[in-house]
C-alpha cells in the first residue's frame, strides 16, 4: 500500500478494504454475440484480456474478423427489417426498460468486472460508470414512443443498422451511450468494444440475451482495430458512431466520405480548467483533482490544462501538491483507492513518453512520493509547472494523470489561451462571480462547460465536442438526433 | 445618338469590400444563346484565404450580436433586395430564365430572407434545453454557431440557391464564405451589393466567383473553416469535400433540395449549423428550506 513519506506529522495508512470478487461470473472464454447466439469466431482466434492492476489474465475473448462482422451486420439488418423497425414504439421502449432493470440488478457484478478489466477504481465503477450506464438505458427507453416531440415539424424515421465502436476508458458506460439511443430510435446495432476492455460489453450481451430482446437487434463483436474497420467499411451499415482518439476518428471520417453513411464522432480533448482568484480555492482544488485524476486521466474531457490566475497561483499549486500527497494509488478493488491502474502497458508507455517530453521541454515536474505496486501498470499523479502554451504536453492529449499548469492575468487572456487548441470538448470555470461564469461559458469554444464543478455526466445532459473533438451529441434530447433520419 | 450603356464590372466581395481577384484572372461564362455574361473574377486560393480571414474576424462580433438585431439586419437585406428587384430579374433573364421564372425566383428569395430574419430570435428557444440531471446541478444546453462556414452554392441557380444556403447560416450567427454558381454568377455579385448596403457587417458574408474545381479543395482543406455546406449534386465533388474535411474534422452538410419550392426552408437549415453547448453549475443545497416553502 502507498505510504506518504513526506507528510511530516503522522505516518499512517488505511486498512485495506477490498471489494469481493466471489460473486462475479466470468467464463474462461467468450465468443461473439451475433443474432442472439454465442458464435465462435470464423478465424478460430481468441485474445486474452488482462487485469491491468496485476497483469493476470481474466479471460479469453473472440477475435472477430470481416466474416464475423458481415454475419453480425446481416443479423442486424434482418432484425431491423423484420422486427425492430416495425415493432410498436412503446414495445421497443419496454425492452429497453427491461435491459436497464436487469443491469441494475447485476450492478455490483458489472462494477467489479469493470474494475478488474479496466483498472479503474471500484468506487468509480460502482458509483459512476455502472449507475450512469443503467440510467442511460432507462432514460432513452422512454424516448422510443415520443420521438416526434423531439423534432418539431419533422417526420422521424430510424436509420437502419448502426455500427458502433467504443473506447476502453468507460467500457460499459460507452456501450450504454451508444446502444440505448440507437435502440430507442428504432435502429439495430453492431458494437465493437475496445480490445483491452471487452468484458462488461459481453456481460451486457448476456443481460440482453436474458432480457429476451429479439435476436440480432444488438450484436457484440469483439476484436481489434481491423474488426472496427470491417464495421466502418461494411456497405450495409447505415450509421457509424465512434468514440476514441482524434487520429482514429479522422481515419473513420475519411473512410466514410462519399458513402452516404451518417457519422457521429466523439474524439479527443485538451480541456482547460480555469481558476479565478475569487474562486472558493479548496473546492477548486478538489475540482482540479477530479478534473484530471478521475479515472487516471483516461477521460476525453479531462481538465488537463489548468489555468490559474496569477495572484493565487502559488497558493493553488501548494494546495494541489498537498492534495496529491494524500491521494491513494494502488489496487483498484480497494475502496480507499483514488488512483487505479493505467488501462494498458501501451497506454502507460504513451504517458511516460509525454512525461519525458515535458521534462525535456523544460517544464518542472512534480509527483508525490508514493509506492507503486510491483505488478500492473501505474502512473503517479503528475503536475507540470512552468509550462508554455507551445509545449507538446500543453497541446496534445496525453490521456493519463498528467496536468499542465499555466497562469493568466486577465479574462481575455485566459479565454484566448483556453480556446487556442484544435480541440473543443470541455472546459471548467471556477469563480464566485455569476456574470463572469456566463461570460466564459459563452466564449469558451467547447461542448461542455462545467462551472464550479467538473466531470459530471448525466443521461439527460448532451455531451460532445466542437472542432476536432468531433461532432454529434450523446445524451439528452440532442443525443437522439444522432440516431434518426428526419424527413 | 443612342446613349452608350455603362457595363458593370463584376467583382468579388471580401470583408465588406469589392476587390477584383488578386490573381488578375477572369472567366467569361456564356448563356444558352451564346452571349457572354461578363468577365467574372476567377478567384484564387489567396482570395479564398482572405475571405476566410475576413469571416473569422467578423465571427465574434456577429455571433455575439443580439438575436433581435441580427433579425433586423436580415430583414434589411430583404428590403434592399426588394428595391433592386428589376436588376435581379434582368440578370436572371440574361442567364437563361424566362421572365415569369425570374420574377418568381426573386420574389421567393425576398420572402425567404424575411422567413430567416424571423428565425433569428426564435430558434434558440426551440433547440435549447434545460436538462433535469439527477445530481444537484442546474444544467442547460444552448445552440451556438459553428463559426466560419464555407458555402458552395448550387450550380443550377443564380440567386435562390445561394440565398437558401447563406441565410440560415448567418441567421444562426455564423459567418460565411460563399462560392457562387460557376456558370450563373451574376446574381451572387449583385447580391453582395445588396448585402453591402444592408447593415450586414463586413466579413459576415463573403462572396467569391470562380471555379468549383479550384475553390472546393481550398475551402474544404482550410483549417479555419468549421463547416462546409454543399448545394451541388455531384457525388464525386461531395466525396472530395468530405475527405478534405477530415483535416480539421469539419462538418459537411449536403443539401439537394429544389430551392425553387416555397417549402424548401426550415428550422433545421439553421440548427444543422449550430453546436450544442451544455453548461453545468451546482445548486446550493445547504439551507433549511425544503419543498414546504
Amino acid at each position: 500500500m502507498a505510504t506518504k513519506k513526506n507528510i511530516p506529522v503522522v505516518e499512517w495508512d488505511y486498512a485495506p478494504s477490498l471489494e469481493g470478487t466471489s460473486h462475479i461470473q466470468l467464463k474462461k472464454q467468450y465468443d461473439l454475440f451475433i443474432d442472439g447466439k454465442w458464435v465462435k469466431p470464423s478465424s478460430g482466434k481468441y485474445f486474452q484480456t488482462i487485469n491491468p492492476a496485476n497483469e493476470e489474465v481474466l479471460s479469453e475473448v473472440a477475435y472477430g474478423n470481416e466474416n464475423d462482422v458481415d454475419l453480425a451486420v446481416k443479423a442486424a439488418r434482418k432484425a431491423y427489417a423484420e422486427v425492430w423497425s416495425v415493432m410498436p414504439a412503446a414495445e421497443r421502449a419496454k425492452y429497453i426498460y427491461r435491459i436497464a432493470r436487469l443491469m441494475q440488478e447485476r450492478a455490483r457484478e458489472l462494477a467489479v468486472i469493470e474494475t478488474l478489466d479496466a483498472g479503474k477504481t471500484i468506487r468509480e465503477s460502482r458509483d459512476i460508470d455502472v449507475p450512469l450506464a443503467c440510467n442511460h438505458f432507462f432514460y432513452y427507453a422512454g424516448w422510443a414512443d415520443k420521438l416526434e416531440y423531439a423534432f418539431p415539424n419533422r417526420k422521424v424515421e430510424s436509420i437502419g443498422v448502426a455500427g458502433q465502436i467504443i473506447p476502453w476508458n468507460f467500457p460499459l458506460l460507452m456501450a450504454a451511450w451508444k446502444i440505448a439511443p440507437a435502440l430507442a430510435a428504432g435502429n439495430t446495432v453492431v458494437l465493437k468494444p475496445a480490445e483491452t476492455t471487452p468484458l462488461t460489453a459481453l456481460k451486457l450481451a448476456e443481460i440482453i440475451e436474458a432480457s429476451g430482446l429479439p435476436a440480432g437487434v444488438v450484436n457484440i463483436v469483439t476484436g481489434f482495430g481491423d474488426t472496427g474497420a470491417a464495421i466502418v467499411n461494411h456497405t450495409d451499415v447505415d450509421k457509424i458512431a465512434f468514440t476514441g482518439s482524434t487520429n482514429v476518428g479522422k481515419i473513420i471520417q475519411k473512410a466514410v466520405a462519399g458513402k452516404g453513411k451518417k457519422l457521429t464522432l466523439e474524439l479527443g480533448g485538451k480541456s482547460a480548467n480555469i481558476i479565478f482568484d475569487d474562486a472558493p480555492i479548496d473546492q477548486a482544488v478538489e475540482g482540479i483533482i477530479n478534473g484530471i485524476f478521475f479515472n487516471q486521466g483516461h477521460v476525453c474531457c479531462a481538465g488537463s490544462r489548468l489555468f490559474v490566475q496569477e495572484n493565487v497561483a502559488d497558493k493553488v499549486i501548494a494546495k494541489l501538491k498537498d492534495r496529491l500527497n494524500s491521494l491513494y494509488l494502488g489496487n483498484p478493488l480497494d475502496k480507499n483507492t483514488d488512483i487505479g491502474a493505467i488501462n494498458s502497458k501501451e497506454q502507460l508507455e504513451t504517458i511516460n513518453k509525454y512525461i519525458k517530453i515535458g521534462k525535456q521541454e523544460g517544464a518542472e515536474m512534480y509527483q508525490p512520493t508514493c509506492s507503486i505496486p510491483k505488478k500492473g501498470f501505474y502512473c503517479p499523479p503528475t503536475l507540470f509547472t512552468n509550462v508554455a502554451q507551445s509545449n507538446v504536453i500543453a497541446q496534445e492529449e496525453i490521456f493519463g494523470p498528467v496536468l499542465t499548469i499555466q497562469t493568466f492575468r486577465t479574462v481575455d487572456e485566459v479565454i484566448q489561451k483556453a480556446n487556442n487548441t484544435p480541440f473543443g470538448l470541455a472546459a471548467g470555470v471556477w469563480t464566485d462571480k455569476g456574470s463572469r461564469i456566463f461570460n466564459l461559458t459563452t466564449k469558451l469554444r467547447a461542448g461542455v462547460i462545467w462551472a464550479n464543478t467538473y466531470n459530471k455526466f448525466d443521461p439527460t445532459s448532451p455531451f460532445g465536442g466542437y472542432k476536432e473533438s468531433g461532432f454529434g451529441r450523446e445524451g439528452g434530447l440532442h443525443g437522439l438526433s444522432s440516431y434518426v433520419k428526419l424527413v | 445618338m443612342e446613349r452608350l450603356e455603362v457595363l458593370k464590372t463584376y467583382k468579388i466581395y471580401i470583408g465588406g469590400q469589392f476587390p477584383r481577384t488578386e490573381s488578375g484572372r477572369y472567366y467569361t461564362p456564356v448563356n444558352k444563346a451564346g452571349k457572354a455574361l461578363g468577365n467574372i473574377c476567377l478567384s484564387s486560393r489567396k482570395d479564398a484565404r482572405n475571405a476566410v480571414s475576413a469571416a473569422r474576424k467578423a465571427f465574434g462580433g456577429w455571433s455575439e450580436r443580439a438575436a433581435f438585431n441580427r433579425g433586423q439586419i436580415l430583414y434589411r437585406i430583404a428590403e434592399m433586395l426588394e428595391g433592386r428587384r428589376s436588376q435581379f430579374i434582368e440578370e436572371l433573364i440574361l442567364q437563361g430564365s424566362t421572365k415569369k421564372a425570374a420574377e418568381e425566383e426573386v420574389n421567393l428569395a425576398i420572402d425567404r430572407i424575411v422567413y430567416y430574419a424571423g428565425w433569428c430570435d426564435k430558434y434558440q428557444a426551440i433547440v435549447s434545453s434545460v436538462n433535469p440531471v439527477a445530481s444537484s446541478h442546474f444544467n442547460f444546453s444552448v445552440a451556438e454557431p459553428m463559426g466560419v462556414v464555407g458555402v458552395i452554392a448550387p450550380e443550377n441557380s443564380s440567386l435562390i440557391g445561394l440565398v437558401s444556403l447563406v441565410l440560415p447560416a448567418i441567421c444562426g450567427g455564423n459567418t460565411v464564405v460563399v462560392l457562387a454558381a460557376e456558370h450563373l454568377p451574376l446574381c451572387a455579385v449583385t447580391f453582395a451589393e445588396v448585402v453591402n448596403s444592408s447593415d450586414v457587417p463586413g466579413g459576415v458574408i463573403n462572396i467569391l466567383t470562380g471555379s468549383n474545381k479550384e475553390m472546393n479543395p481550398t475551402l474544404s482543406t482550410h483549417m479555419d473553416v468549421n463547416a462546409i455546406v454543399y448545394g451541388g449534386n455531384d457525388a464525386v465533388a461531395l466525396k472530395e469535400l468530405q475527405e478534405n474535411a477530415v483535416l480539421n474534422v469539419k462538418r459537411v452538410f449536403a443539401y439537394s433540395n429544389n430551392w425553387a419550392k416555397s417549402d424548401a426552408q426550415g428550422l433545421h437549415f439553421v440548427s444543422d449549423l449550430q453546436e450544442i453547448k451544455t453548461t453545468w453549475h451546482p445548486i446550493e443545497n445547504i439551507g433549511g428550506a425544503t419543498s414546504s416553502y
